[in-house]
């Protein structure tokens, strides 16, 4: 506890005097927004760790032609609102000329607004919402795939492996949770499958035992739930502790090792499926990188190498365009990059040409496996 | 259907203990000085955490039999927390004592941010657990159905209930339950009778965090995890109890706790969970229409 008390302020200074430092020479200011504060911090934090190795790999090989990558840290704690807020700031004080974020679709969306009219270029590693790259903004991208596919590959693993007759979905009423909840029931109905049961829980409660008690009372074969791991753990929990066996299959915000934390031990994740891109740990591409981050002692999971791509993808366009948007925006469309996650390319909106979705399996000892 | 219907009747029971329990801390304090202490969610939230810290100390002393590992975390947490309780009403309330209504309700709510900051700081913004203490489940055939009730779910009721047994007892029969309820009903007369009311105030701050305290440890043991914002929702309905039941009124409290965690169990279970807080709102406003000084509260009389 002392500890942890201790290091945070330090970093802060660290960081600090860094900026103040650097910031006098011409430098290519980078902000990374997400959650580094609330429930879903862990999110935050991978990115973090993503997008500083990125950002010291790229500055020790040069720079962007001679010019270093110098990163600016926005706290959305994926809250609307406070989105906004770190967005304007990013924007106004901080003078980014590109955004790597946010991480909840129900932040991202509105920030993007921001960036969009100051001109930002904004890619984001994890937000899939499918809107999101909808709305005709030139300057944003992703880095990873979309709700609605990442909903028909979970529906059509559903059907065709787990042969489910009686499916159950559960959102947690928010922009990411129930748009994930309604692609999937879209991708399911499309196939002619109807669910037994649609209904939403309250984020941030931890006592969903009435719900599951009427979910056991249905005796589904799979519940399907969007949303993230503080709700999702609870709620695969009790529904094992009342002896509700259906399977449970959620999408790529569980993808951290604090579900397990939030269930309550390995015991309850076992058998827990869910959907998430192909793992880019298991990429000939990002090899090295990934032993960096070991060797320091960090396992570069979930969405951690995706902010190292975006990066990448950041520092290809400007060393292939200029520090342009606009420029850079309409090469990274019309141009591949290689990442640590391999050969990555965009389409017209800004979603990724190829996306990867693939249905991984959480064992009896806490980890996950892709299958 | 009586299986399902029993079913959901069990959920909301332990559901409103655990609302009860908490509830407890906000109708003491506004029976006494008339204030709504908003940070108590927060001390809830840091007395979760204290219960996982007292766990991992005894068993690294070397305790594991299940008795005396929730005994002795039991107590350490309730001691902490209400040392938690008695320190933030000396840092935040007592030197407002004399100044206007509004000045503790601010310094409440800024209370409530500090707490939840420290626990972010200090004990990091991820999410926390403990490991399961009681495993087992009890089930019984109820006509074409079964009702199950895990041994940790009795637990909490049982613990609950006698938490509030021993309270009750407290307040009704011995001495300090007469102070208190001397100084509920005229603080000035009562300072005239030589009680010594301010206290009494740091004692009813200390048994209202106790009581979260307790809460703190039955639902982490039940859930098994929480992070530093486990406190802002339960706070909000606790304090939805409170009024629910009459706010000042001590078995009020308890009562409404266990009134809402039905309705809302019952509502999710028969129509939808969605709207389950819309439903024990509505409640709430229905009461509150006709009989506002809530459910046991005593009528509001104008002295004249």
């Amino acid at each position: 506890m002392s500890l942890k008390l201790l290091k945070l302020p330090l970093q802060v200074v660290i960081a600090g005097c860094l900026s103040t430092a650097l910031s006098a020479q011409a430098d290519v200011k980078v902000g990374v927004a997400g959650p580094f504060t609330g429930p879903n911090a862990t999110y935050g934090a991978q990115y973090w760790k993503g997008a500083s190795q990125a950002v010291a790999d790229i500055n020790a090989a040069g720079g962007i032609k001679g010019e270093k990558i110098v990163l600016v840290q926005g706290d959305d704690a994926c809250e609307p609102k406070q989105a906004v807020a770190v967005a304007n700031r990013l924007v106004d004080e901080s003078k980014v000329s590109a955004v790597v974020g946010h991480f909840c679709s129900s932040s991202t969306m509105p920030a993007s607004e921001v960036y969009d009219e100051a001109g930002v270029l904004t890619i984001t590693p994890g937000s899939t919402n499918p809107k999101i790259t909808e709305r005709d903004m030139k300057g944003m991208f992703r880095m990873c795939g979309r709700d609605d596919q990442q909903g028909t590959v979970a529906a059509n693993y559903m059907l065709d492996v787990l042969k489910a007759k009686k499916i159950v979905v559960i959102h947690d009423k928010d922009t990411y949770g129930q748009g994930l909840a309604d692609a999937t029931k879209a991708a399911l109905e499309k196939r002619g499958t109807k669910e037994v049961l649609y209904e939403g829980l309250s984020r941030g409660e931890k006592d969903f035992n009435a719900l599951v008690t009427k979910i056991g009372s249905l005796k589904p074969d799979v519940v399907y739930f969007g949303g993230c791991h503080p709700e999702a753990g609870p709620l695969v929990r009790q529904m094992r502790e009342q002896g509700v066996q259906a399977k449970f299959f959620s999408g790529d915000c569980i993808v951290t090792q604090e579900m397990v934390t939030a269930a309550g031990g390995p015991q309850y994740t076992n058998g827990v499926l869910m959907t998430f891109g192909n793992d880019p740990r298991t990429l000939a591409a990002g090899k090295s990188v990934i032993e960096k981050f070991r060797a320091g002692g960090f396992e570069p999971e979930g969405y951690t190498l995706y902010a190292y791509a975006s990066i990448q993808a950041i520092a290809a366009a400007y060393n292939g365009a200029g520090k342009d948007n606009e420029k850079a925006s309409e090469w990274l469309k019309s141009h591949s990059v290689d990442t640590v996650m391999g050969k990555k390319a965009w389409d017209g909106k800004g979603d990724l040409k190829v996306s990867d979705y693939v249905v991984y399996k959480w064992d009896d000892k806490g980890k996950y496996h892709q299958l | 259907m009586e299986a399902f219907f029993l079913q959901q009747l069990i959920n909301g029971l332990t559901l409103g203990a655990v609302y009860g329990l908490i509830a407890i801390g906000y109708t003491m304090v506004y029976g006494i000085i008339g204030m709504i202490n908003f940070a108590h969610g927060e001390v809830y939230m840091i007395s979760a955490y204290l219960c996982a810290i007292g766990l991992a100390l005894l068993s690294y002393f070397g305790i594991h039999s299940f008795p005396l590992l929730i005994f002795g975390t039991l107590i350490f947490t309730i001691v902490v927390t209400g040392v938690y309780g008695w320190t933030i009403e000396r840092i935040a309330y007592r030197p407002l004592r004399n100044s206007t209504r509004l000045a503790p309700l601010i310094s409440a709510i800024g209370m409530s941010l500090i707490l939840q900051n420290y626990a972010q700081i200090s004990q990091g913004p991820n999410q926390q657990g403990i490991p399961t203490l009681l495993t087992g489940v009890l089930r019984f055939e109820v006509g074409d159905g079964v009702v199950q009730i895990t041994w940790t779910k009795v637990f909490i009721l049982a613990a609950a209930l006698a938490g509030m047994a021993l309270l009750t007892w407290i307040i009704q029969y011995t001495r300090l339950g007469r102070i208190c309820r001397a100084t509920q009903q005229d603080r000035k007369m009562a300072s005239i009778l030589g009680i010594n009311t301010d206290r009494v105030i740091s004692l009813v701050f200390v048994i209202g965090a106790a009581m979260a305290g307790l809460a703190g440890v039955l639902v982490t043991m039940n859930y098994g995890t929480f992070d530093f914002y486990a406190g802002f929702i339960i706070g909000i309905k606790a304090f939805t109890a409170a009024v629910l039941g009459g706010i000042g009124s001590l078995p009020g409290a308890m009562l409404g706790g266990l009134l809402l965690g039905i309705a809302e169990a019952q509502f999710a279970g028969m129509v939808n969970s969605d709207y389950k807080d819309v439903f024990s709102f509505a409640l709430l406003v229905v009461i509150l229409i006709f009989r506002p000084q809530g459910l046991l509260g005593r009528p509001l009389v104008t002295k004249v």
